[in-house]
């Protein structure tokens, strides 16, 4: 995976995708909170959806527990 | 009388002009990434024959210098060749160290040549191994609007390719074609009337455009394009 590293802890921009997702999101309002570019988001979040680490209904993704608490480690 | 296939090729296709480009999920310096997760953005799509090459190097030096000009204009950058993902990091770490450039934009490691089959990026008559230079530049819908195919020997103008997307975004904005050598600012095509009543009006009209004849008239477009 792009977004977790090795020893399981997350690249900056996948911290970065998750703490955005303080209320549930689009990509579009992920992009613009992150200033990553938006193929980077679309591409992080379905990294994160697999991970467990956010979750995604009708378009607008959430992160869920897991997430939070890895976005914070 | 069929003729026999070589069934150990893979089949080679080649993107059309206005249809949809082929859908692709790649390995890439930046995670893997699929052509919708492009979609909103025009996309430039290009390979090169192989990562520590000079030639190719220069390339990724010219992207990375215009990469402000195609952010500017909604342009992604994508490129691909028939490496590893490491030898991919391992060259964009090395242009970092040697020219002092950070390349900001993705490269697909095509190492099963997957992409590159359905692109039509490979050309046996120069390498059955390595893409050829090739562009494809794919709109925000998922249609490719215009391909470029360079030789091994011959880097490419990234100059050109910033005005191909301008000329391309201006037609699409203004409903105009851009005649040759077209630099924004310049007068543009307005498009040839295709029915007798249509010529016969436009020549009544033709104070309005600069009209060489019916079929061939130019505007320049004001600053509200029209």
């Amino acid at each position: 995976m792009a977004c977790v590293n090795p020893d399981g802890t997350l690249t900056a921009s996948a911290s970065s995708i998750l703490r955005a997702l303080t209320s549930p999101a689009t990509p579009d309002q992920v992009a613009r909170a992150t200033d990553l570019p938006l193929y980077r988001v679309r591409s992080g979040l379905r990294e994160m959806v697999e991970a467990k680490m956010a979750t995604e209904h009708e378009g607008l993704y959430e992160r869920t527990d897991l997430g939070a608490a890895k976005s914070h480690a | 009388m069929e003729t026999e296939r070589n069934t150990s090729q893979p089949a080679t296709s080649l993107p059309r002009l206005g249809q949809p480009a082929p859908m692709f999920e790649a390995v890439t310096t930046h995670g893997v990434l699929k052509l919708e997760d492009f979609k909103g953005s025009w996309l430039v799509l290009f390979s090169h024959p192989a990562d520590f090459t000079p030639v190719c190097t220069t390339e990724f030096l010219g992207f990375t210098q215009l990469y402000p000009e195609f952010k500017k204009r909604n342009v992604a950058l994508l490129g691909l060749s028939i490496d590893s993902i490491y030898a991919h990091i391992a060259w964009v770490r090395n242009i970092e160290e040697k020219f002092g450039v950070k390349v900001p934009f993705p490269v697909i490691a095509d190492l099963n040549k997957e992409v590159a089959t359905a692109y039509g990026m490979i050309m046996p008559g120069e390498s059955k191994t390595e893409t050829s230079r090739c562009v494809f530049v794919i709109d925000p819908e998922g249609i490719v609007r215009a391909m470029i195919y360079y030789p091994l020997t011959t880097g490419r103008n990234m100059n050109e390719i910033v005005r191909l997307i301008d000329a391309l975004q201006t037609a699409d904005k203004y409903k105009v074609a851009t005649p040759a050598n077209w630099q924004p600012g310049d007068k543009v095509i307005v498009p040839t009337p295709n029915t007798q009543e249509m010529a016969e009006e436009r020549v009544a009209k033709k104070g309005e455009y600069e009209l060489v004849d019916w079929y061939f008239s130019k505007k320049t477009l004001s600053k509200t394009g029209v």
